[in-house]
């Protein structure tokens, strides 16, 4: 039982990657990583935001949808709780740390539509699992974001100072990187 | 004129996927080969258009502070409807799009869209707007599945979505012994797109270095 759990974790975190295996919220991670600081403090906003949404959306699907055979609702259900989340995440750092609020602009509020939140949501009910790996999935997932998110920021801070040719420069060479880190990132996929 | 104008910014100037890198995630994921590609552009011009014609027609009845939740209770019914309407009639296109479906309601285009035009315009240039937009969408996806799916399997292979055994059209480019197989892999997705994108910006700084000559010619 803990073994598979680890198991789990592992792969949620390192080979099934969100980023850069399953390709989930490419948008943050495009625009939040130019700095490692910002990186962080979206990183553990995300991890907050997708453990809160997921234990309420599986509640809600358990305990209300399925008992009222509405499950055709999950989409609808489940968008607002996340956005209602994200909401309160927003105004809780917006409270307690005003200068990462400013740093994280417009990609706070865009939470909401990282495909991350939503995907975890709707994998929980399709894989069948119940709480325990619920819990083990939910939290390993945007660990695994935020790790490579943190990752990224660094060599992209580096990559500041690098000559790049002018139609890459910004945005493209960025993505060079993050598929050079999908390769290295292949290689782990023995762990399991 | 102007109509044509909005109707074409999609494609090249504004292209939603390459120049305002909107809607990434299922770019990256499902353009592993033509007939995803074709499928997911046609599911999202669909729920473009239904979304931006509802959120034009609700846009004076919408009170300002709640619009977002408006718009996104609407965009997710209407991709939970299309949802079932793939699974029921393309099981073989539900199966290999997956979770991406149901993703579209956190495509970044269509609330975009909605936001940025559906919600200030009539309901015909909304329409039309979703379609432009929508077909800059599949196009960038079409490309982007075509240029992936010949260097990784050698060839251009199209199945009827609503039969999976029935094979449309097949041609062969490239010789087995020679694919690359690593372009079906995320790499692959990840230096497709940064080509594309870089191309588009060297497309665009080629355009206005053009336009600069003409006006100096003029101005002379």
């Amino acid at each position: 039982m803990l073994g598979e759990l680890f198991t789990l974790l592992i792969t949620s975190v390192l080979i099934n990657n969100v980023v850069l295996n399953q390709f989930l919220g490419i948008c943050p991670f495009m625009g939040v990583s130019k700095k490692a600081s910002s990186a962080i403090g979206m990183g553990l906003a995300v991890v907050f935001v997708i453990v809160a949404a997921s234990i309420v959306t599986f509640g809600l699907y358990y305990l209300v949808l399925a008992p009222l055979q509405i499950q055709y609702m999950d989409l609808i259900t489940f968008i607002l709780v996340i956005a209602s989340l994200v909401q309160l995440t927003e105004m809780f750092i917006k409270k307690t740390s005003p200068s990462l609020y400013q740093s994280l602009g417009v990609y706070l509020p865009l939470i909401t539509t990282n495909c991350v939140v939503l995907n975890v949501c709707l994998q929980n009910i399709e894989q069948q699992f119940d709480f325990v790996h619920m819990l083990v999935y939910s939290v390993g997932t945007p660990l695994g974001f935020a790790l490579v998110l943190y990752v990224f920021s660094t060599i992209r801070e580096r990559l500041d100072a690098c000559d790049v040719p002018n139609p890459f420069k910004g945005n493209p060479i960025a993505l060079v990187v993050a598929g050079i880190m999908a390769l290295a990132f292949g290689g782990l996929a023995g762990l399991v | 004129m102007d109509r044509k104008k909005n109707f074409t910014a999609g494609f090249l100037r504004e292209n939603p996927v390459f120049s305002l890198y909107l809607g990434c995630c299922s770019t990256l994921a499902i353009t592993t080969s033509l007939n995803n590609a074709i499928g997911m552009g046609v599911a999202v011009i669909a729920v473009l258009i239904l979304s931006n014609v509802l959120i034009s027609l609700m846009r004076k009845i919408t009170p300002n502070e709640i619009r977002i939740p408006v718009y996104i209770v609407i965009i997710a019914s209407l991709v939970k409807v299309i949802q079932m309407l793939i699974q029921a009639y393309a099981e073989a296109l539900y199966t290999s799009l997956g979770t991406f479906i149901p993703l579209i309601v956190v495509n970044c285009i269509i609330l975009g869209r909605a936001e940025a035009f559906a919600s200030k315009n009539g309901v015909l240039d909304s329409a039309l707007d979703g379609l432009g937009m929508g077909l800059g969408y599949t196009c960038s996806i079409i490309v982007m599945s075509l240029i992936r799916e010949i260097l990784a399997t050698g060839m251009i292979h199209f199945t009827n979505p609503f039969d999976a055994a029935q094979v449309l059209f097949e041609l062969r480019l490239i010789p087995e012994d020679f694919v690359i197989s690593l372009f079906s892999q995320p790499f692959g997705a990840f230096c497709t797109f940064a080509c594309l994108a870089a191309a588009l910006v060297a497309y665009k700084d080629h355009q206005a270095k053009k336009q600069e000559r003409l006006e100096k010619k003029e101005a002379k």
